[in-house]
């Protein structure tokens, strides 16, 4: 479990970060939390020769209040998300959704932005960011550029963000007053998810006025439950409404196959993890 | 007046925190892998990605030259001081074996066999160079199944022929212990018949294994995560040639081993021919990734077995024939452990006959071998997931059927259908209480009405009783059982002049908690303070004779080894206590640590009798100046712990995902030393069977690659997976040594699997479901309520093939009445019945 020896940087500015990027060293890794880069390296799955570690970079850290939207630097660790009354209180769905990453230990050194540009499909955060239409921002030699989440996840483990890039930021509208929930499918405590669903709903008087789904692990990349939102708009949040119209949520999709379940169980399990979803969140 | 009774004050029974946890726990010990030596080179295996192919060429040119690489070791550059790795327990005169050398010579045999070793002057430059050795390999056909193996087809090993290793067959009639099966078979009532699969299962081990090698002194020395120092000494010295004299063999801090350090692995071969080779210290330390993949494996067997009853449930006959996968080669006691099992189909009932067979199989996979139970959680799984399909058939509850069956308290001793004498044990009691703790009516109660309401989460309530044989072994019968070693254990006492004590013992603890249960029990042997004993194990230089820890042994053999020392401690100071006193040796008494000479206040300590022999000054004549004792204890049977434990889970029908709601287990391993060591073993046994219930798996795909080759996939559970256990014991002492216990360390492992697979179909019984194989994953659960049968019975996506046979009037020959899917094949299978 040893890696492959690298070549080694802490740039203290993301400019500087940037100018690392752009060296001509041949292979180059961004180290965010290392959560999941370094188990890489020591399974040598990967064999970078620089390593451009952005944990030393101040500015990428923390969660502001911006108006309508909350703000939240790329090296912001999951357990400071999760903790965070702002996000709480805005944006709930990615509250939940990063308690239920991992142990305390990986929460309090992966971050939110490493977990979003690492793509991994069973990961937990890219379908609470997909399904609050966050924008995330990504600087590079030519300066910064804001891509929307539902533009950002490319294919598995691949994004929007390029070789010489970094994300900075992700900028969250408000949801403020939505319930949410991320229902979480593992055989044990400690797994990636075998499904899981991030939902958040409003609800007035008794009846659903938008609700937001989206799917981790249905496919390469996060997928929207559209057709759930729309089925949902204007029904009463109660137990046979939102099953019904949460059995659809696997339309379209293209769940894996592995030791866990086969994609037909899959897709039979995010109908019902979507119902289950959707009820607890217009329950909170 | 109140008289208060004095009452003494022993360390046995007293729940003392153990001695060796501080440095256990922070790590700040002597693992194999803290050591480092002067000049120490660092090992790297190469492994072969391939199941089964020949090797036609190996180019470890580039290898050899990359920065920091000493040394490049072939198959063929180790020869024949390699050797072949040891197997000790050849089960009949005929068992097929094949050569097993610890480097691949000309062919690989599993995915994970090592083909090269890399020496360097770093860990890193070492694995560096590994992905320089540059091989090629022509395929061969990959056995993987091992019932498609048993019928012939593609073979692990042509040369052998067979892919079948061995057959072992027991017969109660032939053995004269019981009747004849196929009679009972021919003239049952009821039959049913049931196959199972025990997964295959990784130890898991919290310490990866490592070996450091030392060949610079007279003797060489070999530290290693083993559970085995003095087999290991043993079976180093023969395998490699070299004399048994100049070897010493040190299992430092062994963070854990399940069975799964109970081997004589290659890695250790390699390191020690290697070092040797150079003149050098060196060391290996395997990655959790080759921990998974090549450290032995456990279970992985075909159950097939056949159960004769009465229309009340009484059971007239067991037969049981097995399927063993041995993967590739034979381990240290690969092809015993089902046989360790055959004695255990019984379980804790009275069966009049019983026949069991068994067929050993290559595959090409790692080699399978002991893992925490044995062979004894196989048969009970089995016997018991059948007597829970025999209440149904019956119609009684899954309590009563057991308690038609099983050996009543005051029938022990017991003369088993297997051949054993169950000393003692009280089932009635265990089960009593464990029925009392759980609730067991209420439960019940409440699963009707879910039943009744259709509600999507189902409950279940599971039943396994259990004993096992415990205390391995009376060499007598592991002779008998053709195994290489006796089963005896050693121990030896110090008494040095300060006072304090030094006890060495044979066994080789590696997280049990040997140092603080000795230290208990010679505290009051000899009337000592705990703190003052210092217990010594795990070195051949210093504890010279012994056989180590597995197979609950420790306790029972090895502490009674170290009681028996005691004895011949006090006896040894007797006559010198006496001449001390002036006094008659016959009127003295042993209490307390001191010397008494009846009806006066005349006494002498253990302690200052010590330091009097030291000095040797004043000693009777003819008396050596010593007060150092050993002793070698080979018991007369085996022990017999039992309990019963009882589950509740509930089943999501939706998802098909189960979640433990109680467990209640109530054990009786006779008489306790640290109930506090017991409650952890207990508790980490739970959580190893219900493991195997439901998520641990190691797969294997159709080429042979293991699918689980990381913790990602071999789904070990962790303490947020687990209810809180509700634990109890009872007990009939031991009735076959002195201390009265029985041993503890696998009882939670065998009993909870079964316990949990019987609640998780219970909860789905109505709904059709008779079984589901392990794991018992959500989406086999769901696949199982996805495949029922109109009549009502499932078969499941993975369920193995059933049959049930209940005859409908007196004589079983005429309208018998069969249910279960394959009702016709039973018929056509038994005979022209129906």
């Amino acid at each position: 479990m040893i890696p492959v020896a690298f070549d080694y940087t802490a740039p203290s500015s993301v400019a500087d970060a940037v100018s690392a990027l752009g060296s001509d060293s041949e292979e180059i890794k961004v180290l965010a939390g290392g959560q999941s880069l370094i188990p890489v390296l020591r399974l040598r799955l990967a064999a970078p020769t620089l390593l451009v570690d952005i944990g030393r970079i101040p500015e990428l850290r923390g969660i502001t209040d911006e108006g309508d939207a909350l703000v939240i630097g790329a090296m912001t660790t999951h357990a400071e998300v999760a903790d965070s009354d702002l996000v709480k209180e805005h944006a709930g769905v990615l509250a939940k959704a990063t308690e239920a990453v991992a142990d305390p230990q990986v929460r309090h050194r992966g971050t939110l932005g490493g977990s979003l540009v690492h793509a991994d499909p069973a990961g937990d955060l890219p379908a609470p960011i997909l399904a609050l239409d966050a924008e995330l921002v990504i600087a590079g030699a030519d300066g910064e550029r804001t891509v929307p989440a539902a533009n950002f996840f490319h294919d598995m483990f691949a994004t929007a963000v390029g070789d010489r890039e970094i994300l900075t930021k992700v900028r969250i509208p408000k949801h403020t007053g939505w319930g949410a929930h991320y229902e979480k499918f593992t055989r044990v405590a400690q797994q990636w998810s075998i499904v899981a669903v991030a939902a958040t709903v409003k609800v007035d008087g008794g009846s659903i006025s938008a609700a937001k789904v989206a799917l981790t692990n249905m496919g390469a990349t996060p997928i929207r439950a559209t057709g759930v939102e729309q089925a949902l708009l204007g029904r009463a949040a109660a137990g046979d409404t939102v099953k019904q119209a949460a059995s659809s949520a696997a339309e379209g999709t293209n769940p894996p196959t592995d030791t866990n379940g086969d994609a037909s169980y899959r897709r039979h399990l995010a109908n019902v993890l979507t119902g289950r979803a959707v009820l607890a969140a217009a329950a909170n | 007046m109140t008289v208060t009774e004095e009452r003494p004050v022993t360390e046995v029974g007293s729940p003392r925190r153990r001695k060796e946890d501080g440095r256990l726990v922070t790590g700040r010990t002597r693992w194999t892998d803290n050591i480092s030596l002067p000049g120490m080179l660092h090992l790297a295996m190469v492994r072969s990605p391939m199941a089964h192919a020949t090797i036609t060429s190996i180019d470890v040119e580039a290898a050899k030259s990359s920065p920091g690489v000493v040394a490049v070791f072939t198959g063929a550059d180790l020869g024949d001081e390699q050797g072949s790795l040891p197997c000790a327990w050849p089960i009949t005169a005929d068992q097929k074996a094949p050569p097993h050398p610890s480097i691949a010579v000309d062919t690989v045999n599993f995915a994970g066999e090592i083909v090269a070793c890399i020496v360097a002057r770093s860990a890193v430059a070492a694995k560096d160079a590994v992905e320089l050795v540059d091989l090629e390999y022509d395929e061969l056909p990959v056995v993987v199944e091992m019932a498609a193996a048993a019928e012939g087809g593609n073979l692990t090993h042509p040369d052998l022929g067979t892919n079948v290793s061995a057959t072992w067959v027991f017969d109660s009639a032939e053995a004269g212990t019981g009747g004849n099966v196929e009679d009972a078979i021919r003239d049952a009532e009821v039959l049913v018949e049931r196959t199972f699969r025990q997964q295959r299962l990784i130890p898991a081990f919290m310490e990866p294994r490592s070996v450091v090698c030392d060949p610079t002194g007279e003797q060489t020395t070999l530290w290693s995560a083993t559970q085995i120092p003095h087999i290991l000494k043993l079976m180093l010295a023969l395998t490699c040639g070299i004399s048994e004299s100049k070897l010493r063999v040190i299992a430092p801090d062994v963070g854990g081993g399940f069975g799964g350090k109970l081997q004589v692995t290659p890695e250790e071969v390699i390191t020690l021919v290697v070092s040797r080779r150079l003149g050098k210290p060196c060391k290996y330390t395997e990655t959790r990734s080759e921990s998974l993949l090549a450290g032995h494996h456990g279970r992985d067997q075909i159950q097939t077995l056949t159960l004769s009853a009465t229309r009340d449930g009484i059971v007239t006959g067991l037969k049981v024939d097995l399927l063993a996968d041995m993967g590739a080669y034979l381990g240290l006691v690969t092809p015993g452990v089902p046989i360790l099992g055959a004695f255990m189909y019984n379980a804790i009932y009275k069966f009049p006959a019983y026949r069991f067979e068994c067929r050993n199989i290559f595959t090409n996979k790692n080699w399978t071998d002991a893992y925490r139970g044995a062979g004894r959680p196989e048969a009970t799984f089995a016997i018991e997931r059948l007597m829970d399909e025999l209440a149904v058939e019956i119609g009684v509850d899954p309590l009563e059927i057991r308690e038609r069956n099983w050996i009543k308290h005051e029938e022990f001793p017991f003369s088993t259908v297997a051949g054993l004498e169950y000393d003692t044990g009280n089932y009635e009691a265990a089960t009593a209480r464990a029925k009392e703790l759980f609730g067991y009516d209420a439960l019940r109660a409440e699963q009707r009405e879910r039943r009744e309401s259709g509600d999507p989460v189902q409950l279940g309530i599971g039943v396994s009783t259990f004993t096992e044989m415990c205390g391995l072994a009376p060499s007598r019968v592991l002779g008998a059982l053709s195994y290489g070693a006796g089963g005896w254990e050693h121990a030896s006492i110090r008494m040095l002049p300060s006072g304090k004590v030094e006890v060495i013992t044979g066994s080789s603890g590696h997280g049990q908690g040997h140092e603080t249960a000795w230290s208990q029990i010679v505290a009051d042997r000899l009337g000592v303070a705990f703190d003052d004993v210092e217990v010594l194990h795990g070195d051949t230089q210093i504890s010279a004779r012994g056989l180590d820890t597995y197979g609950s042994r420790s306790l029972t053999v090895g502490g009674m080894a170290v009681v028996a020392a005691a004895d011949k401690v006090i006896e040894k100071a007797r006559p010198i206590a006496a001449h001390l006193l002036e006094a008659n040796a016959d009127d003295l008494e042993f209490t307390g640590g001191k010397f008494n000479v009846r009806g006066t206040d005349s006494s002498i300590g253990i302690g200052d009798l010590a330091l009097a022999v030291f000095a040797a000054h004043n000693m009777p004549d003819g008396v050596e100046p010593s007060l150092d004792a050993e002793a070698t204890f080979d018991p007369e049977n085996f022990s017999f712990p039992h309990g019963t434990h009882l589950c509740a889970v509930e089943v999501d029908t939706e998802t098909g995902e189960t979640k433990i709601r109680s467990y209640v287990c109530v054990d009786d391993i006779g008489k306790v030393v640290n109930p506090l060591i017991v409650e952890g073993q207990v508790h980490g046994g739970l959580v190893q069977g219900i493991a195997q219930a439901l998520w641990e798996e190691a797969v294997y795909d159709d080429s042979g690659t293991l699918v689980t080759g990381s913790f990602v996939d071999y789904l070990v559970p962790s303490a947020a997976d687990l209810p809180h256990f509700t634990t109890d014991r009872t007990e009939s002492p031991s009735s076959t040594n002195a201390l009265g216990v029985k041993g503890v360390g696998e009882a939670g492992t065998i009993a909870s699997t079964p316990a949990v697979v019987n609640a998780v179909v219970d909860a789905l019984r109505h709904l059709g479901v008779r079984d589901i194989e392990m794991p018992c994953s959500p989406h086999r659960v769901w696949s199982a309520l996805q495949h029922l049968d109109g009549d009502g019975s499932s078969s499941g996506a993975d369920t193995p093939t059933e049959k049930t046979y209940v005859a409908d009037d007196a004589d079983p020959s005429h309208n018998a009445q069969l249910s279960g899917e394959d009702a016709g094949r039973a018929a056509a299978d038994h005979g022209g019945l129906g």
